[in-house]
């Protein structure tokens, strides 16, 4: 009978419970992918504005809404044209226009004489650059220079101010993810800690610290945003702080709810049976214990404070041009959706993507990490 | 022969986790015939209920289940939803552990008996109205009239397991599988409704399968029994022949996993540590902001006790009693009035601050085991963090030595310390408990309900490693349960009570082999002699 061995135990591999839910959510593709996207959108976000040809704010007047296009501007046949507009645009009559790779040489003549300024006229055109003058004729009427043609890569298209929507684009998932981001921390570091104290301490305090959120709660959004930017005036800083200060409400309320039931775990009870200090069992027991559900609220919360932006942003309370964000992105491209389409779907479908990327990998963590399982 | 009415033939059940598949059941063999009763025996992890969930259809979405379970000829593993549904909760129905989760709070008990009524039965509104009023006479639920229209919350745990037993009996069925029915109740409430099972098996003619881990209840109730271990059928054979002459190992493991042994009373001579005289408890609820009167509700009335050093007080009452409030009122963990003295300083109603210098001394112990230990913390981190309060001033290297005295003090490896609680079983989780304690070196331990969770085997080496830590370091222990083979295991002195009151206090041997009053009388033959309390209950009705 002694051979019978009843509560053996196993020495095998340890695994922590974030290891176990590391393992859960590998198995889960959805959430996978969404991670490896928002991987990309992270280095889009830090690399891509470097990376990208053209400035957010660089204008090319010649090229306002252009559509999207794996071609280069101008196309080809277009050059001779554009460089007839220029020289007619200078006051001189184009004699003959003739294009040879990527330069360009253009005769004109004038009634006026002209001198070596008249290539400047040329320079202007965002096509053309480095213009010179090969021939001018004795009496100043006739010239013949050779300019350089620019053609420019617009694959996501031009806005009306002749930006490129890629660099813009960049820039706006950098801006969109930084609020997202920043404005989470600040909810996070707030809600935390106050839903935990108060659920910790409970009776009175808890009340009086609730009854605070509730209040707060009952503030209008809008108005306190509005109130913020007539105070302090229009800054992304200033966004970040107004949206971690109303999200950090919801966080407080959910810590609490946990708190509260953690509070009734018998290794709560166990810890102050051992004399252990409160702020020593919130910082030891509750908040890491909280951590689950708070992980997986705020890969929830991040797509929410993004979207919040984008909604301040169209109503011209937060990100301001140059600067750009998703939402303003959005914002502006659905001035004209017939004419210009383009300006509206890869910023909306950038958007698209992040959120669904948050979201899946939020219901991935959530089921990853769900506490009933163990 | 009677009829085979289900027959499982090499059941297998695995479950996909992300540790690889798990094997539940391998290969399982078991038949119920008309009108008996057969019992699945085994402890937590062996597959019993996982066996009869497979057949029924009732596997978690992970869980694939394997070979023939037949009822009345009919396969039922494979067999598609809707027909299924056909035998399940008519012809086959079953009883869980838990009364208070298995009803929808949210209907009335005479809504959810009605509802297979008239799923199942095809009965009309009114016709299942009046049967379900009839099932509520059969299950002996008093007032059955009033009953009817009560919300699951107005009945007590008791009357919720006649509730489920009365829809499960809705369409008279050929096979009720009791899972655990009576785990989660009171000693005298559980020979209530086995007596009611019994009973009504006589009446009814169906066959029960029960599945359980007590092997008390088995001797008293079952004709055949099965014995089940890691997923594989050990032994099998009627009743008697099991209980008087096993053939396996594992069987007469089992049955001899009862407690046993008694502890000798301390001496009169030896020191008081702690007394305790007339603690009240008193919970409130309501009042304050906009709530209405408040409602007060004595827990614990008037209680005294003292403990001398190497003294076991056992304190035994059912649940409500007020047994475990007491101990956390003797703690300082609730306010209580009354006086508790330690060692000649009165510690009640000290600050959480003033506590402290007490706190090291003073130790307790939780029942639940996967409850008591943090998920998130290392052992090694769970068991010094009472040491970090008491004494912040030794180093980690040594902190880090006393973990492994404390483990090796409860039998456990020392390496264990940086594993998390969820790689235990309920007994090594017990231990951690037991040397998180340990390892302050207390004076007094107050251990509320430690094996209440645990298999009997477990249960039983817990029992010799509290009473082996109590010798080597001169402990007292107050042990608080409601299991009286463990209390008169353990305890030199005992206390039985009953809604906040002490009904009976003296040595274990006069309280056990004498008990003066009615209430402890009922309380010790529910426990130890259910065959003849069963019995008597048939007589009775029958």
């Amino acid at each position: 009978m002694a051979d019978i061995q009843i509560d053996e135990l196993d020495l095998g591999t340890s695994r922590s419970l974030w290891a176990t839910a590391w393992l859960r959510l590998r198995k889960n593709k959805a959430a996978m992918v969404s991670l490896g996207v928002l991987i990309i959108y992270v280095l889009i976000g830090i690399f891509g504005p470097m990376m990208t040809p053209y400035g957010h704010d660089q204008t090319f007047r010649d090229f306002t809404r252009e559509p999207a296009s794996l071609e280069r501007y101008p196309r080809v046949d277009e050059i001779v044209p554009a460089a007839e507009r220029v020289v007619t645009r200078s006051r001189l009559q184009a004699e003959e226009i003739v294009l040879d790779g990527d330069t360009i040489t253009i005769t004109a003549t004038s009634r006026r004489e002209m001198d070596e300024r008249v290539t400047r006229y040329i320079d202007r055109s965002d096509i053309f650059s480095n213009t010179r003058i090969l021939e001018m004729s004795d009496d100043n009427l006739r010239v013949t220079m050779q300019a350089d043609v620019n053609r420019y890569l617009f694959i996501f298209g031009t806005d009306t101010n002749g930006r490129d929507q890629l660099a813009r684009l960049a820039i706006a998932i950098r801006i969109s993810l930084l609020v997202g981001a920043a404005a989470t921390v600040v909810a996070l570091a707030i809600g935390v800690l106050y839903g935990a104290i108060a659920g910790f301490i409970g009776g009175m305090t808890d009340n009086i610290m609730m009854r605070i959120v509730d209040i707060l709660y009952s503030l209008p959004f809008i108005f306190f945003v509005i109130l913020l930017v007539v105070f302090f005036g229009n800054n992304v800083f200033l966004m970040f702080i107004a949206i971690g200060a109303i999200e950090w409400l919801d966080m407080a309320r959910i810590v609490r709810g946990q708190t509260l039931s953690l509070r009734r775990r018998e290794f709560v009870s166990a810890a102050e049976a051992m004399g252990v200090r409160p702020i020593s069992i919130v910082k030891r027991h509750i908040i890491p214990n909280t951590l689950g559900p708070v992980i997986v609220y705020t890969t929830l919360m991040v797509p929410k404070v993004i979207l919040l932006e984008s909604f301040l942003s169209f109503l011209g309370l937060g990100v301001q041009n140059p600067l750009t964000s998703l939402g303003l992105m959005i914002s502006e491209g659905s001035r004209d959706i017939q004419g210009t389409p383009y300006l509206l779907i890869y910023p909306a479908l950038a958007l698209t993507i992040l959120l669904f990327a948050l979201n899946f990998l939020g219901d991935g963590l959530r089921d990853a990490l769900d506490p009933k399982d163990r | 022969m009677t009829e085979t009415i289900l027959d499982l033939k090499d059941i297998t059940v695995s479950f996909d986790t992300p540790d690889g598949t798990v094997e539940a059941v391998r290969g399982v063999n078991m038949q119920v015939h008309q009108g008996e009763t057969v019992a699945i025996v085994g402890e937590s992890g062996s597959g019993k209920s996982q066996a009869m969930m497979a057949a029924m259809g009732l596997l978690a979405d992970n869980g694939t289940a394997t070979g023939s379970a037949m009822y009345r000829g009919t396969e039922l593993i494979g067999l598609p939803l809707a027909r299924i549904n056909k035998i399940r909760g008519a012809k086959i129905t079953m009883i869980f552990q838990e009364p208070m989760t298995s009803l929808d709070p949210l209907y009335t008990i005479g809504q959810q008996i009605c509802e297979p009524l008239q799923v199942h039965g095809k009965l009309s509104r009114a016709r299942a109205k009046a049967r379900a009023l009839e099932l509520l006479e059969l299950v002996q639920i008093p007032n059955a009239a009033e009953r009817v229209k009560a919300y699951p919350h107005e009945l007590s745990g008791g009357q919720r397991q006649r509730v489920m037993i009365a829809m499960a009996l809705a369409n008279d069925p050929d096979l009720l599988i009791a899972d655990e029915p009576t785990t989660a109740l009171d000693v005298t409430i559980q020979a209530d409704i086995l007596g009611l099972l019994a009973d009504l098996q006589k009446r009814l003619g169906m066959s029960i399968l029960f599945i359980t881990h007590d092997l008390g209840i088995v001797d008293a109730f079952a004709d055949r029994v099965y014995v089940m271990r890691h997923g594989q059928v050990v032994e099998e054979g009627p009743t008697d022949q099991i209980f008087n002459a096993p053939s396996e190992d594992y069987t007469k493991l089992l049955l001899a996993a009862e407690p046993e042994g008694e502890k000798a009373p301390v001496p009169d001579t030896a020191p008081e540590v702690l007394t305790a005289d007339d603690v009240v408890v008193t919970f409130g609820s309501g009042g304050g902001f906009l709530g209405g009167k408040r409602r007060e509700v004595k827990a614990v009335k008037h209680v005294s006790l003292s403990l001398h050093k190497g003294q076991t007080l056992g304190i035994v009452g059912e649940s409500g009693s007020g047994k475990s409030t007491l101990g956390r009122a003797i703690l300082q963990l609730l306010p209580a009035t009354g006086r508790v003295v330690f060692s000649g300083h009165d510690i009640s109603g000290l600050t959480p601050h003033q506590m402290r210098a007490y706190r090291r001394d003073l130790q307790m112990v939780f029942q639940d085991p996967y409850g008591s230990l943090s998920p998130r913390m290392t052992v090694g981190e769970i068991i010094t963090e009472g040491l970090l309060v008491h004494e912040p001033g030794i180093s980690g290297k040594e902190r880090d030595q006393r973990a492994m005295d404390a483990l090796r003090a409860v039998d456990l490896d020392p390496n264990v310390r940086r594993r998390f609680p969820h790689e235990f079983s309920g007994g090594q989780r017990q231990r951690i408990a037991i040397a998180r304690a340990v390892i302050l070196r207390p004076t007094v331990m107050v251990l509320d309900e430690p094996t209440s969770a645990l298999d009997r085997s477990v249960q039983k080496q817990i029992i010799a490693l509290l009473r082996d830590i109590q010798q080597e370091l001169d402990l007292s222990y107050i042990f608080i349960s409601h299991d009286l083979s463990v209390v008169r295991a353990m305890s030199d002195t005992v206390m039985v009570m009953k809604d906040g009151d002490v009904v009976e206090q003296g040595p274990t041997q006069t309280i056990f082999d004498n008990p003066r009053s009615d209430y402890t009388r009922h309380l010790m033959r529910a426990a130890f002699d259910l065959k003849s309390v069963l019995r008597e209950h048939i007589e009775l009705t029958g």
